[in-house]
């Protein structure tokens, strides 16, 4: 078998998929920003006191964790020309989808690091004349977002791996691209192969890199 | 927003047919895939608690391997790579006397990824275990094999109902990956129903309702099995 392995190919094409694995970066860091964002806002509303706030974000955050993230994405790519009244484009279309789709899971983990700052800490802020908005972007938020780091990095490997599926909305990420030169090439084995190791190399680092920093964490 | 509703396609004989047919083909491959994530995913876990470098090694392997490379990529390995590296009879067959190719791709795929997420939870499970417990098994005489199906398995899987129970659903949600192959289920169904009538508000609300209702129904479920199975003494983890 390796000895039809055909590396040319791969080496051939290499600047197409250099451009598809580019955009697979911009939009795991775009959907890692607004996901962050979105998803502190879902949190912040589950522990705040107003009822209405407080079911909002648990319906939103079970509703989109039921749902497959394909699924997702079809929705998305379907509303948002239907509400904007145009189209905007795959890449922004699957920023869209994928902020949203994983603020649900960021709001969990970073409820998770909220709770687990001491309620004493709120007392005291409150004590020392901060409202309530200020203690909870001084005081809790800083504190939380320090215990979630490695937990929300090992999402955001999560994401990386999740964005190769804008393959159905043929946007062209690095998956994409790969499967457009196996396709038209006829070299399914070769590229398919490639991918995985790609994807691999850069999740394993990325995973190895987070655990020294969760040890790092420990020793302290 | 100009949108013509019309809620009526879904009963139409042809397409409530397909969402049906959808329903059910994501429910098998879900259970199905479940069924190896589970076996392999012990045996890989309990691989992970064994005091062996070498067979430690293999467990470890194979977890960092699934978890670490995309599902679609591995969708299509199985589905396109596979049966090109098999030796030349054997991948003839896959490709051309295998009844639904497609559903046996996405089953093992399924199967052999979720089994390294579950691998993870079963060594949890065994760890959280006492070692006192386990060196009382050992006193009293039983072998290693006997120690894991009599003490720590049972005790172990008990503690791992709820992650377990997320990891189906996991599965399920997953499912809707085979479209990339070619398998119709629900999310295929669905977006095919959009194709042809462009009523995609209908089509897309009729595979979340499905979903999500299932997610409920099974989360219910497990919730009365968890109550059922748990062990007096233990702290009951939360999901």
């Amino acid at each position: 078998m390796i000895k039809n392995f055909d590396f040319d190919v791969i080496i051939g094409s290499l600047p197409f998929l250099w451009k598809g694995l580019q955009v697979s970066f911009y939009l795991t860091f775009l959907a890692l920003i607004g996901g962050i964002l979105f998803g502190t806002l879902l949190a912040l509303m589950r522990i705040s006191n107003f009822k209405f706030l407080q079911y909002f974000s648990m319906t939103y955050v079970n509703f989109l964790r039921s749902m497959p993230l394909i699924l997702v994405i079809f929705w998305f790519f379907f509303l948002i020309p239907l509400i904007i009244g145009r189209p905007i484009g795959g890449f922004y279309s699957a920023v869209i989808a994928f902020t949203m789709f994983e603020a649900a899971y960021y709001s969990e983990i970073i409820r998770a690091g909220l709770l687990s700052v001491s309620s004493n800490q709120v007392a005291a802020a409150r004590a020392t004349g901060l409202s309530y908005s200020q203690s909870m972007i001084y005081i809790i938020l800083p504190q939380a977002f320090r215990n979630m780091i490695p937990v929300l990095l090992t999402q955001a490997v999560i994401l990386f791996q999740d964005t190769s599926l804008v393959y159905v909305v043929s946007l062209r990420d690095f998956m994409t691209a790969s499967s457009i030169v196996a396709q038209s090439q006829s070299r399914l084995v070769e590229m398919y192969l490639f991918a995985a190791l790609i994807y691999f190399l850069i999740c394993f680092t990325f995973s190895f890199m987070i655990k020294r920093i969760q040890n790092r964490k420990v020793v302290q | 927003m100009n949108y013509n509703w019309n809620w009526s396609v879904l009963f139409e004989q042809q397409y409530f047919d397909w969402i049906i047919s959808g329903t059910l083909w994501t429910i098998y491959l879900s259970l199905a895939a479940s069924v190896i994530a589970f076996f392999l995913g012990s045996l890989i876990g309990i691989l992970r608690t064994l005091d062996n470098k070498i067979l430690n090694f293999i467990g470890t392997t194979y977890v960092e391997i699934f978890r670490n490379i995309p599902l679609l990529v591995q969708m299509f390995i199985w589905y396109f790579v596979f049966p090109e590296l098999v030796p030349k009879e054997f991948g003839n067959w896959l490709k051309q006397d295998l009844p639904n190719p497609e559903f046996s791709s996405a089953l093992f795929c399924l199967g052999t990824y979720t089994a390294s997420r579950v691998a993870e939870q079963v060594r949890s499970g065994i760890n959280s275990v006492s070692t006192g417990v386990g060196s009382a098994g050992y006193a009293t005489g039983l072998t290693t094999y006997q120690l894991y199906i009599y003490i720590l398995l049972p005790i172990g899987y008990r503690i791992i109902i709820p992650p377990l129970t997320s990891e189906f659903l996991t599965i399920f949600k997953n499912s809707s990956l085979a479209l990339t192959i070619g398998l119709l289920e629900l999310t295929a169904r669905s977006n095919m129903i959009m194709d042809w009538t462009f009523q995609g508000f209908e089509a897309f609300t009729a595979a979340t309702v499905i979903y999500v209702s299932v997610t409920m129904i099974v989360t219910l479920i497990m919730q009365r099995v968890e109550k059922q199975t748990q062990i007096p003494g233990f702290i009951r983890q939360k999901t």
